[in-house]
Order: structure tokens, then sequence, then C-alpha cells
């Protein structure tokens, strides 16, 4: 079991009028910057990395960035710099970056040279995630949503050819184009760092993922929806000739421990009641539905079911009932919320190991309105309690990580290496 | 609503790589309208009209609808480029043509490229250049109702205004809407909805009369681009109609019919 760590980073403004529950909601890309307080955002950068390096130090595996353009609701605007930073500050944890927006990137080798210098940095820790970037994405950096997906795959073709074909070579593309690509910068992992791919929406990404033999991530999805998509994946490996499993799937979602129920429960409400969010149900603001279903952007036909829900919480075209517009109560119901002392969310996570059955997952906390104080304790009791315990429960579940089983191949790794000194096997 | 009776035909063409859909009706000289990139369903007045006096074509543009997409255009240019094959292969000859909206752009990229290609030319509001004052309407942060809607100076007031913007489209319309945005945003992006050279190019036309049709208060594509069409184009004619948006077909069907008729006299 790998376990990670996110926050979405949150411009947390008090006084900005959009901010808590009660507050306005945001309509994407209508917030101006103009309200941007610079000594609240250098003390917000601060404090995340500062949470950061602390889940490092409490035990979590990985330490998840993701980047989103132009919202208050993540301040990420440019995760490769985070990365970079945390790849100098901290020694053992993992850096996912889940991940870069593959398709706006006009200049890719870009991309290309800034991985492999956070890989380089960290010696070996980089975890690079594709996204295809959602329609504020596209407008934010005016990349063309009906080549999103074409974008996306051109894109990821020449960026593992620059990690692990020698230079200097040529690059032809439909849409991408150089005569001399040869970065003086190359990963420290081999082949390349793993490629991980998170989502919520593309039949079309959660194929090509599993034809590709890339893990994949679900981004705070209901359970029954999520379980659904997993088995396409399972079933579309299994058409490719291989056989997957947990350590192919990973599943995010939020999870706040705390000291007593009742400060649990208070601290939890929190995720609902910051700038609105909308990947954070309760709280998503208020939607342009031109700019979620920007023309093109993914196939008219072809959505997992976590997203035929999404889409019509989003105001789309779809008819069932959503991932979206649940209130508190009914997340913590039906599980997307967990909240408690250690044994209660314990007991909650078990549930969902076992019925998602993941190889990974990823817990969101100190986010919405939640404080610093509030992130931190949560911290501090995931590592003395929950995250031991979790990994326990994932080993008599049976749920390794793509860390112990390689997911392309499904090779044992913690025994080749664990063999490989005495040579006995 | 008058009732006209144009029996329209609709036929599949086999022309420069694809099936083409072509819409054809009435009689007279043939007039080439090249239409723009909403996707309307309705069968609008303006039409019927012109089908009074002409054999009036209305070629569904590769990728906007019954017609398929080509992968390799990817711009108005190389969309003005087929269509140079495609009506040599139509044997349509020098022909009077409407361009509306993106489909005055693509007219006008296609006279740059052959000013012979047309008799006379009509350019109704046309995207394609940067208006020096205001902006292009960004028609991909607004769903196709708000869109069409902005096309009009009075849409409550004007006949038509339901017709092409119903108050619940039909599936078969939201789908034809989708299907024009989709394309029109591959081809338009950026820059958004103009390229940079067509002002210098649109010499090219100085032996070609030109008539620039545009509405006074049109908040899609401003006035000012018509300025710089007008500008560009030596000896062109522009038109401004009063209270009347992006649509003078729509909004304005009795004078923009009669410009029309007596332009291509």
């Amino acid at each position: 079991m790998f376990i990670g760590y996110f926050t979405e980073r949150p411009y947390q403004d008090q006084r900005s009028g959009y901010f808590g529950a009660t507050g306005k909601p945001i309509m994407d890309l209508t917030v101006s910057n103009e309200i941007y307080d610079a000594k609240l955002g250098a003390e917000l950068y601060n404090r995340y990395l500062d949470e950061k390096m602390y889940a490092e130090e409490m035990g979590f595996d990985g330490l998840m960035l993701n980047e989103h353009h132009g919202t208050p609701f993540c301040m990420g605007g440019a995760m490769n710099v985070e990365a970079s930073i945390l790849a100098r500050m901290t020694n053992r944890a993992k850096i996912v970056l889940l991940g870069n927006i593959l398709p706006i990137w006009d200049d890719p080798l870009w991309l290309v040279e800034q991985l492999s210098m956070i890989d380089m940095i960290s010696r070996g820790r980089l975890v690079s995630g594709w996204v295809r970037g959602t329609g504020r994405e596209s407008v934010a950096h005016n990349s063309p949503p009906p080549y999103n997906w074409e974008r996306f795959q051109e894109a990821h073709e020449f960026v593992v050819k620059a990690w692990t074909t020698p230079g200097p070579f040529r690059w032809e593309g439909k849409h991408f184009q150089y005569r001399h690509v040869n970065p003086w910068v190359r990963p420290y992992q081999e082949p390349h760092p793993p490629i991980w791919l998170p989502g919520v929406v593309s039949r079309d990404s959660l194929m090509w993922a599993a034809e590709k033999r890339i893990p994949y991530i679900m981004l705070a999805t209901e359970m029954e929806p999520t379980k659904r998509a997993f088995q396409l994946y399972h079933d579309t490996a299994a058409e490719h000739g291989y056989e997957s499993g947990p350590q192919n799937i990973g599943y995010l979602w939020k999870v706040h421990v705390d000291e007593t129920e009742e400060l649990a429960e208070a601290t939890a409400r929190k995720y609902v009641q910051g700038p609105s969010n909308p990947f954070l149900a309760g709280n998503e603001g208020t939607v342009n539905p031109a700019l979620v279903n920007l023309p093109g952007l993914t196939s008219r036909t072809r959505v997992l079911p976590t997203q035929a829900v999404a889409t019509a919480a989003r105001g789309g075209t779809g008819g069932v009932a959503g991932v979206l517009g649940r209130p508190y109560e009914q997340q913590i119901e039906d599980y997307t919320i967990i909240t408690g002392t250690p044994d209660t969310v314990i007991k909650r996570i078990r549930h969902v190991l076992e019925y998602i059955r993941p190889g990974s997952i990823f817990f969101w906390d100190g986010d919405g309105a939640m404080t610093h104080d509030d992130a931190m304790r949560s911290l501090r009791l995931m590592g003395q309690e929950v995250i031991p315990a979790v990994k326990e429960i994932a080993k008599e579940l049976e749920l390794p990580g793509p860390f112990e089983v390689d997911p392309a191949t499904g090779k044992d790794l913690t025994r080749e290496e664990a063999a490989a000194p005495t040579a006995d096997d | 609503m008058t009732s006209l009776s144009v029996a329209w035909t609709e036929e599949t063409r086999s022309v420069a790589g694809v099936d083409l859909h072509l819409r054809k009706g009435g009689s007279g000289e043939p007039l080439l309208l090249l239409n723009d990139e909403f996707g309307h369903l309705a069968s609008l007045r303006y039409q019927e009209e012109l089908a009074q006096n002409y054999t009036v074509y209305i070629p569904s543009h590769p990728g906007f609808g019954p017609t398929p997409r080509l992968d390799w255009i990817m711009n108005v240019r190389d969309l003005a480029g087929w269509y140079l094959m495609a009506l040599e292969e139509l044997g349509l000859g020098s022909v009077n043509a409407v361009g509306l909206s993106m489909g005055g752009w693509l007219a006008a990229e296609i006279a740059t490229m052959d000013p012979g290609q047309f008799k006379k030319l009509a350019l109704v509001g046309p995207m394609g250049v940067l208006p020096p004052e205001g902006f292009i309407f960004d028609m991909f942060l607004s769903v196709p109702a708000i869109c069409i809607t902005a096309c009009f100076h009075d849409p409550e007031g004007s006949a038509e205004f339901r017709e092409i913007c119903p108050e619940m489209a039909s599936p078969e319309q939201a789908q034809a809407w989708e299907i024009s945005r989709e394309e029109a945003c591959r081809l338009g992006w950026r820059p958004y909805m103009y390229y940079p050279g067509l002002p210098n190019l649109l010499a090219r036309l100085k032996d070609l009369p030109t008539m620039i049709v545009w509405g006074r208060e049109d908040e899609f594509v401003p006035l000012s681009a018509g300025q710089v069409y007008h500008n560009s184009i030596p000896g062109s004619r522009l038109e401004v109609l009063d209270n009347c948006g992006h649509m003078p077909h729509v909004e304005k069907t009795e004078e923009f019919l009669g410009l029309v008729r007596q332009f291509f006299a």
C-alpha cells in the first residue's frame, strides 16, 4: 500500500467575501486577482510546504501536488516550482505530481527538462502524472480544447522519447516540432520516472492508461462508480494481455483525523467552508456550463460512470444525481468524507479499501477553511496511528502498491529487492 | 411568415476528398452561401427569399455537420484552400457569393487566394480580422443560446429569433450546435477568430466587387472590424444597418435582401 498526502492549497482569505459556506460562490474565471494579498499569499505557500515536509516526517509515502490555473481554490499554478522545493527539502517521500497538464504545454521539451531536474535533485523520487486539464486550464493557457486529447498523446510520446532516447533527435509531430532535442539533464530513474494518470472524466484516458499499463488514480469520486471505472481498467488490461491489480489503481478522497469526535466533525465541516472549489463537493461554487463543456475537450459520448454523475451536478446534460452538490452529511454517509478519531477513521478506511481495493490511496486533508493547526493535528495522528494501521490492513487485504508490485509486469518488487543479497530464490 | 414554397434538395457530392453535403434550392443564377459557425437547423426566410431570384447553394463545411471533418484542415486558410478545390470540382465557375460571420472570413480568404473565384462577394459581419476597437465575442465561454442571443440587437423583437434560438432546443439542434462549435473551435481558437495577415492580403480583392454588410450594434464582431475590411479592400462598399446586431440577414431581413438584390443585380 502506497499512502499519499494531498491538499489543493486554497487561497484562504477571510476578508475576500467569497470565503466560507455563506460567502459569495465563485464562478470560474470571474474572480479578479486585484484582491490578491501578497503577504497572505507568501504565508500560505510556506504553510503548505511546511505541511508537506511534516507529512513526510509522519510517514507518508507520497507528497501529492496538483495544478490549476486562474482560480483561488488552488494556489499551485506552477506545481513544478513547489515540487522542485520539495525535491531539495525532503529526503524520503515520493513527490507525486498528479499531474502536469500535458495538452496546455506548447513547449513540452521544457517540461522534460523541469521534470528531469526534479528527479535529479530528489535523487529519483519523482512520480510524474499527467492530466488533460479542465476547461479553465485550456482557457487560462489558451490551448485548443478539440486537440486536447491529440496533444496529450503526442506530448506523452515526446516526453518519454526525450527521457529514454539519446539525443539529439528530431521531432516532427502534428502539434509539436523540434529540430534539436537533446536536453542536458536526464531523469535519475531508469528508464524514466513512473507515469501515473489521475482522472474522473474520460473513458478514453482511462483505457489509454490501462493499455499503456499506467496506474490510474480516481479523484474524489463516489465509491460505486469508482469501482465500476476500475473494473473497466481491469477488463481493458485483460484485453491487452496482462493482469492488473491493486498496484494499477489508486483512490483519493477526503480524510481528516482529530483528537476528539467533536473536533473532528467541526474541522471536517471546513472542507465545505473555504473558497468554493468545483472539486469539493458541497462547496462547488457556480459553474459556467460552457467552461466545463468546452468544444471537443472530452468526447461527447465516451465518459466514465464517475463523470456521467459529475456532469449532471455541474449543469451538464446528464440526468444522474451527483458526485457534486452533496451536503456534508451525505458525504459522511457515503464515505467520501471520513473523519473522526483514529479508531473511527481506521474502521471506515478499511471499508473503502475492502470495497475499491486500491494499491495507492491519498488522504485529501487541510483544505477548504482548515487552518495550519487543523492540518498539523491530523498529520500527527495519521503518523502516530492511522498510517501504521492502514498498512497492516492493506497487508491483510493483499493490496500492494505500485512500488511493491510492478503495475506493468506484475513482478513482486519487494521480494526481488530482499532476495537480491542472498540470491536464494 | 410568408410561404414561398421553395423545393430544396439535399445531395452528397464526392469532392476534394470528402463527401460534401450540399443543400440546393431556387432558380436563376447560382449563388453560393457560405454559412456561419453556429449550426442552425432552422429554415430561415432570407434563404427562401434569395431562392426566388437565385439558385442557392449551401454547402455544409467539412466538420460542421453532415459533411465529415478533414483532419488536415486546422485553420480557415486550410479550409479556404479546400474550398477552391471543391468549387472547381463542383464546376460552378466564377460565382456570386454571400459569406456570413465565419463563412464571411472564409469567403475573404478564398478571394485572397483566387479573386476570380467570385463574380461579386457580399461579406456579412465577417470574422477574420482583429477589431481595432472591442473584441470578437468569445463564443466558447458561453453556451450556444447565449451566443446566439448576443448576435441580436433586439432578440425578442426579431421575428425569427426563436426559430434559431428556441427556448428548448431539440436534441438534434443541440447536437448540431455542439458539432459546429467544435469545428469552429479547431479553426479559430487562436488567434481567436482572425488571421493576422488577412488585412494585408485583402488588397487582392481590388477588382472583385465587394459589399460589406454590418449591424451598427453588432456585439459579436464589432463594427470596427468592418472598417478594417472596408479600408483594406480597394473599392469596397460598407453598408451599416441601424438597430441591428450580428445577423442582419435574420434581424433586418428586408433591408438585407434589398442590399443583396441590388448588389448582385
